[in-house]
């Protein structure tokens, strides 16, 4: 093996795999979809804005300043490449193009780190797709990013540690949040304490939240049901009630009407598995997180070989863990290499990552899925926003024509065909249909991964063009 | 085991397998249908979607002509009409050979009545101001349309079950022979064993069919073809027919949701059962796209994708009865062309199965023309042998 290793993604996942690395003597193709490292959670605002870390990332400051300044030290022992889009990815290919200038190449690889992150968990509600409506992680871009809030009266709605974090984020900013509704209740915090307790300081971070919140005046709601966002051109009132999402006997509260000119909400993260599908990897379904996850080693090998998988990207781990699972992925490759490695080093990280594990098993109880989304989902409910398709003609795929199957479902009624490619509506179109199958989520499969994994344009300006297609190749037409 | 008697099995729910399943469960005959997978899953819903007759070899025109007919009463025929139109299918010439054999097609097709334009000059600059490149000019079949097969062919499996046939899907075959008085078929369905029994069997396994007439000792040289698509956001309509180029390299259609299907160049094979568009096919297409159509330059691709199609050297499907086993008939091979004659090739089937020869000229598609040895026809396993739970 000559060829220099390849990671995908400079968050904190990519960006310990490019250190590690770096450290043993490589110098790994470190590429990235944004201009700046540091991910989601740790992205840089463009250079020249003046927020302080603290003011961009709270609590993780230290962590955000410690990977930015290890970064920045490895200029040179990179060939490190932002504004660049993995759009394809074959044995032994990917297909590439420069963000910017939509220059498109290609990169040859023996051995990848696949570190591709994670988006937030879409369930819609009755006028999700009204302006001024944003995913929590859309919502905190904005502000880590621009520096700017997606509204000045912010209601926000879901479930999961984001929602309690960009609350906090948004009230320390200046905004007015006007509601917090989590979905899950006080009962589920509190049955899940004891597996929280193996990471003290996350779950003080996340108890810290709440109780400004509280303090600062920021109504809280539990077991709270978002019924719809109301407006025309844009939102101005959430209404929601009191409503058990795991409990069908609980009866519900009367409607409540939130005031608001902006709404975050999600529940939750998912992965950002396409890459991985693209380059053969098996999955398995996760019943914890309600996904198909590529199948990894602790290591983070995957089914195929030189293809290892870290952070976000392989199954929802959090960035603390991300960091760890991207050192011990190149590792992992450094050993398939016949490298030696620090061996007590791997030990550490992967005790650490069991650890991690377990307190995330906790986090999903402590935030579960609200499983009644599906059943109580309106006929009318509008799933895949790219295609227009409502929760009734999925449930009429299902009822007239017999689908069981989620590309069946695709191929029946667009849904996950739009320029998302089932990215956002996929989990929701998932859920609809193993609900009005009723089958178990486990056996409606996932949308099958296709290239290109984010639109591209036709013209893209391809610097070494492969020969034409040659003639009368098959599929000619029919 | 479960045990299934029928009087005809059907192997392979696509297109072909689901029209021929339709019309003998319409005679009145009872008939299952044993789909591997999904019904119009493989070829036959991935495929481009064109419904054209333009560009068949002679032979294929009285099947193409009977197909057009059906075509004509989807709806009646599979409930939907599964986005069908008469769009026109225009093949362009890009040099005066190209120009040359478009005349000499136009004029070979004549008597079949596919009533083809040739349309060059002043009158194509007008008609086709989206047109880019050296075109020259083209022939254009204006009775030629466009389908979406992901919705056509698995409608005429469910038009099928609803006139009266089984369809059994997730049922792979396993072993096939005749034990002297029926086709004996060992099968898997939902993990479970099946066996099946029937005294007609129809081979219509699409790229996998090859082994099904290998277990009767008719061999066959498929090869498999993997082609290559990719589809663009939805935009403005501009686009009124189908286009082809004399010659192949890019074909592509925009759909009434305003998406431009592209088709160009080859995928690659996963493993058995799957392909995917491949690096080389999408950078070949994409500069041949802008070329013809430069309204496309600032469009997105959105997706790309591939399928596995049974391919025949002579480009020619196998239509028609066997050469070696009394009451086994085949419908494979179509070469990448068989979304617009599947429907009549489905009822010649048929046709043969009940009255024992079909209207329509069959005989260039016959097994025999690839010297068929008649070998033992006992029990062959088309998979590799696995225990059944």
């Amino acid at each position: 093996m000559s060829r220099p290793p390849v990671i995908i993604g400079a968050g904190p996942a990519g960006m310990r795999a490019a250190q590690t690395l770096a450290a043993y003597g490589l110098r790994p193709v470190l590429l990235d979809e944004a201009p700046r490292a540091g991910g989601q959670i740790y992205r840089q605002p463009p250079s020249g804005f003046t927020r302080r870390r603290t003011q961009l990332y709270g609590f993780e400051a230290g962590r955000a300043r410690a990977l930015h300044e290890t970064f920045a030290s490895l200029r040179g022992q990179l060939d490190y490449r932002p504004q660049t889009l993995v759009w394809n990815a074959q044995p032994g290919l990917l297909d590439l193009m420069e963000t910017g200038t939509l220059a498109a190449s290609s990169l040859s690889w023996d051995d990848l780190i696949v570190a591709t992150g994670a988006t937030d968990r879409v369930l819609p509600f009755p006028g999700w797709t009204t302006p001024g409506v944003f995913t929590l992680g859309g919502a905190q871009v904005a502000l880590k990013f621009q520096g700017c809030a997606i509204g000045e009266r912010v209601a926000l709605a879901g479930s999961g540690p984001l929602l309690y974090l960009v609350a906090y984020q948004y009230a320390k900013a200046g905004a007015r949040v006007m509601a917090v509704l989590d979905s899950g209740s006080m009962g589920d915090r509190l049955a899940a304490l004891p597996a929280m307790l193996n990471q003290p300081a996350v779950l003080a971070k996340g108890m810290y939240y709440l109780a400004w919140l509280r303090l600062h005046g920021v109504a809280v709601h539990t077991r709270a049901r978002v019924l719809r966002a109301e407006g025309g051109a844009r939102v101005e009132a959430l209404v929601w009630r009191r409503e058990d999402m795991n409990d069908a006997q609980a009866s519900p509260g009367p409607e409540q009407r939130i005031e608001c000119d902006a709404v975050g909400f999600g529940h939750a993260l998912r992965p950002e598995t396409q890459l991985a599908d693209l380059l053969g990897c098996r999955f398995g379904f996760d019943p914890v997180q309600r996904a198909q996850l590529p199948l990894r080693d602790p290591a983070g090998r995957s089914s195929v070989a030189g293809v290892y998988l870290a952070g976000d990207g392989a199954g929802i781990m959090g960035a603390d863990a991300a960091e760890l699972a991207g050192e011990r992925a190149a590792l992992a490759l450094l050993q398939d290499r016949g490298m030696a490695v620090d061996r007590a080093r791997i030990h550490t990280l992967e005790a650490r990552l069991r650890r991690i594990g377990a307190f995330r098993q906790g986090l999903e109880r402590a935030f579960p899925f609200p499983r009644r989304w599906a059943e109580t989902a309106p006929d009318a409910l509008l799933v895949c926003r790219c295609e227009n398709i409502s929760a009734g003609e999925l449930r009429g795929a299902v009822r007239d024509c017999g689908a069981g199957e989620l590309n069946r479902l695709k191929a029946l009624t667009r849904v996950g065909m739009g320029r998302c490619q089932g990215r956002m509506c996929g989990v929701a179109a998932g859920e609809i249909l193993a609900a009005a199958a009723q089958v178990p989520l486990s056996q409606v499969g996932r949308l099958r991964g296709q290239a290109p994994v984010k639109p591209i344009p036709i013209g893209m300006h391809c610097r070494q063009m492969p020969h034409a297609a040659p003639a009368a190749a098959p599929g000619e037409d029919a | 085991m479960k045990r299934l008697d029928s009087e005809i099995l059907v192997i392979g729910g696509g297109i072909v397998g689901s029209a021929a399943a339709l019309a003998l469960a319409r005679a009145g005959r009872r008939v299952a249908v044993l789909e591997r997978d999904l019904c119009g899953a493989r070829s036959s819903g991935i495929n481009y979607g064109g419904v054209r007759r333009q560009g068949r070899a002679a032979v294929q025109l009285p099947l193409a002509q009977r197909a057009h007919h059906i075509w004509s009463g989807l709806r009646e025929l599979i409930g939907i009409d599964g986005e069908y139109v008469r769009s026109g299918h225009f093949k362009l010439a890009r040099s005066a050979a190209d120009m040359q054999a478009l005349e000499a097609y136009a004029e070979l097709s004549r008597p079949y009545g596919l009533d083809i334009e040739l349309i060059s000059g002043e009158r194509l600059r007008r008609q086709c101001p989206w047109l880019g490149g050296a075109v020259m000019g083209g022939s254009l079949c204006p009775e030629d349309g466009q389908a979406n097969p992901r919705l056509v062919s698995p409608a005429f499996a469910r038009a099928a079950t609803a006139a009266g046939a089984a369809v059994l899907e997730g049922c792979e075959v396993l072993q096939a022979g005749h034990d002297g008085s029926a086709f004996v078929l060992e099968a898997r369905h939902g993990g479970q064993a099946l066996q099946a029994r029937a005294a007609v069997l129809i081979n219509c396994a699409g790229a996998w069919a090859g082994k099904l007439a290998a277990a009767f000792g008719e061999d066959v040289p498929m090869t498999s073809g993997h082609p290559s698509m990719a589809v663009t956001e939805p935009i403005p309509h501009f686009l009124p027919w189908s286009l082809g180029v004399e010659g192949g390299s890019i074909y592509c259609r925009q759909v009434a949701r305003g998406n431009v299907v592209l088709g160009g160049g080859r995928g690659y094979v996963l493993d058995a059962d799957r392909a995917r568009a491949s690096h080389d096919s999408i950078l070949g297409l994409l500069p041949q796209a802008v070329e013809l159509l430069p309204a496309l330059r600032h469009v997105q691709i959105i997706r790309t994708w591939s399928g596995v199609e049974g391919y025949l050297p002579d480009r020619q499907p196998v239509l028609g009865p066997s050469a070696t086993q009394a009451g086994l008939f085949h419908g494979f091979g179509f070469c990448g062309a068989g979304f617009q004659i599947g429907p009549a090739a489905g009822e010649a089937l048929a046709e043969l199965v009940l009255r024992a020869r079909s209207p329509v000229p069959l005989d260039a598609f016959s097994i025999s023309r690839f010297n068929a040895v008649a070998a033992d026809a006992s029990s062959h396993p088309l998979v590799p042998e696995r225990k059944i739970s």
